[in-house]
């Protein structure tokens, strides 16, 4: 009997936490907790072991910076397979960067203001070279290169390739800033005599410079990332990058050095990004989370 | 433009021309190519280079029969890692889908002060590469390693996670994917106005009924982006399996790689490639469907 009694008791009390609609969400702030937990501990982890002073990146044994500077030939700093591949991985990043983003811009404002069957036609095709698997772009690619138009494998190829992947970053973040201004400004420019490509210099290009800026740096991220094209595209040690140097080590026996390399990837992609990120909310203060959002579209 | 200014026809045009040139040498010509390579010839005297037929009337299908028969055909050594890659994208996408959908509500139905921290959390995975993420889990599922430890009360002290495990490749899959599936559902939820959830309350619905026939069904379209945009990665996906798994556990993404290692192994690539082109159009075509629509309804 007042076993029962109990056990409705406790059913009404469960019933009314559940039935009340202003109640805490405490399960799915635990499931959220707890994937952020998930998510980023592994990578902390790993970062704590590029200090690690022995050769293992799962057992601790004391801190030091032997894999960063302190080897003379298995630290960051001295291992020469390691200097290429920093080398090599931001070259690419600041080339690529430099031909993606101009070429990238000034299609956005072509294709905003440019209608008819070839634009869209040109537009869809943009888009498809965002959505497609990489690795259908990468080995293309490489058949294009050994095949029709002699290319050398390396960088000149993984430059033209990792341009062609990353060439709608742009196009799409600054397309959308082009749709939220509207002509309007444009066109007061030049009911107040600017001519049209003087109203593009002095009216539109400062107004999407914080679009241009974010593409800058999440072009530069995800180059930096990149592991696909740039392994499709390379040719020997040379042109190996340091996510080429994460897999191939992975698949040996890694020592914290790869650690650290990872680490140097990971400090300066979050920088750039972060950069990308302040620069952008100073050029449009107030819409902060607008501009946040933006860039959680990419 | 509709102002009084007067722009001569190529005007606009001309903007877009260096990145036509470049999408049609770099992004269509290939495509080409690849079909050229794959309804081409082998010469066996070289090392099984490809022979390219470029001209269309002079495509042969046998090269690229030959592939397609290891689907089915004799040992059929293709048909377990096609399979497979179906099974591991489904299984990884309703995981991605169920987990991302707790945690994208959360934060959008979420309130604290802390929002803006969660946020960048939640993004904060897209700009660590991919392979540093794994490779992370591949230190802590090694074996001996702390997951070995910190299980070994559940009785798997002694597991060898990365022995080609589902699970691990699975799991792999899902952490690597799932921030790409938040962030649209996060987007979607976070836009639904909070009148709507009280007018359904008001018509006498309880929470459970709220979201299900409210909320739900707003968030569907960026359920389906969100399972176009995982999905699309990891049907090309060869380097999870790489570092977590083995060849027990190998996917369509393995096959395509494994050709490298080969002199003549353009051919077979080519093929593989067009395989993967095809399996993949369809969640392709949506995605641009749906981006297309959606501005559209934004201009």
């Amino acid at each position: 009997m007042s076993v029962a009694l109990e056990t409705r008791v406790e059913a009404t009390q469960a019933e009314g936490y559940f039935g009340n609609p202003w109640r805490r969400p405490r399960i799915l702030q635990a499931i959220t907790a707890g994937y952020l937990l998930w998510s980023l501990l592994p990578v902390v982890v790993a970062v704590i072991y590029s200090f690690n002073a022995g050769r293992s990146r799962i057992v601790w044994q004391g801190f030091s910076l032997r894999w960063w500077t302190d080897d003379p030939t298995d630290s960051i700093l001295h291992d020469p397979a390691m200097r290429s591949a920093m080398t090599q991985t931001y070259k690419l990043a600041i080339l690529t960067v430099l031909i993606a983003v101009p070429i990238g811009t000034l299609f956005a404002i072509g294709i905003d203001r440019w209608h008819g069957r070839p634009a869209r036609g040109a537009n869809f095709t943009m888009l498809l070279s965002f959505v497609v698997p990489e690795i259908i772009l990468g080995v293309s690619l490489y058949i294009l290169f050994t095949n029709l138009i002699s290319i050398p494998l390396g960088t000149p190829a993984q430059l033209l390739g990792l341009t062609t992947f990353q060439l709608s970053y742009p196009v799409v973040i600054v397309r959308a800033r082009l749709l939220t201004i509207g002509p309007e400004y444009e066109e007061a420019a030049m009911d107040l005599g600017a001519a049209p490509g003087q109203a593009i210099r002095r009216i539109l290009l400062p107004l999407i410079a914080p679009a241009v800026m974010a593409s800058v740096a999440l072009v530069f991220a995800d180059v930096v990332d990149d592991f696909v094209t740039v392994q499709a595209l390379q040719a020997g040690a040379s042109s190996e990058t340091l996510a080429i140097k994460i897999y191939s080590a992975s698949r040996a026996s890694p020592t914290p050095e790869i650690n650290a390399a990872a680490t140097v990837m990971l400090v300066t992609t979050l920088l750039v990004v972060a950069g990308g990120l302040l620069i952008y909310r100073r050029f449009n203060r107030g819409q902060t989370v607008a501009g946040a959002s933006d860039f959680m579209q990419i | 433009m509709q102002s009084g200014v007067w722009y001569p026809r190529w005007y606009w045009p001309s903007f877009t021309i260096t990145g036509i040139v470049w999408l049609t040498v770099l992004f269509v010509l290939p495509a080409y190519v690849v079909l050229s390579v794959a309804f081409g010839a082998v010469d066996f005297e070289h090392f099984g280079q490809p022979v390219p037929y470029y001209a269309p009337w002079w495509w042969s299908f046998s090269t690229f029969n030959e592939t397609l028969t290891q689907f089915y055909q004799g040992s059929a050594i293709y048909q377990a890692p096609l399979i497979r890659t179906f099974v591991y994208v489904s299984s990884a996408s309703v995981i991605c889908l169920v987990l991302g959908y707790a945690v994208a509500y959360f934060t959008a139905r979420c309130t604290s002060k802390n929002k803006g921290l969660i946020l960048v959390l939640l993004v904060a995975p897209l700009w660590i590469s991919y392979l540093m993420r794994i490779y992370a889990w591949q230190g802590l599922l090694d074996a001996g390693g702390p997951l070995n430890v910190v299980l070994d009360p559940f009785g798997f002290g002694d597991t060898d996670f990365l022995s080609g495990l589902h699970i691990t490749v699975i799991l792999g899959l899902v952490y690597g994917y799932i921030p790409f599936m938040i962030l649209p559902l996060y987007a979607s939820l976070d836009r639904i106005q909070e009148s709507l959830l009280e007018a359904g309350r008001d018509l006498g619905a309880n929470g459970r009924q709220t979201f299900w026939r409210v909320t739900f069904p707003l968030s569907r379209p960026a359920i389906l982006t969100g399972i176009v945009i995982v999905t699309l990665p990891m049907f090309g996906d060869y380097y999870t399996n790489d570092l977590l798994g083995s060849s027990k556990t190998s996917m369509f993404g393995n096959l395509i790689s494994a050709q490298r290692e080969f002199t003549g192994g353009s051919t077979r690539m080519a093929s593989l490639v067009l395989i993967l082109s095809v399996i993949v159009m369809v969640p392709m075509m949506y995605y641009l469907r749906e981006t297309r629509r959606a501005a559209e309804r934004g201009a």
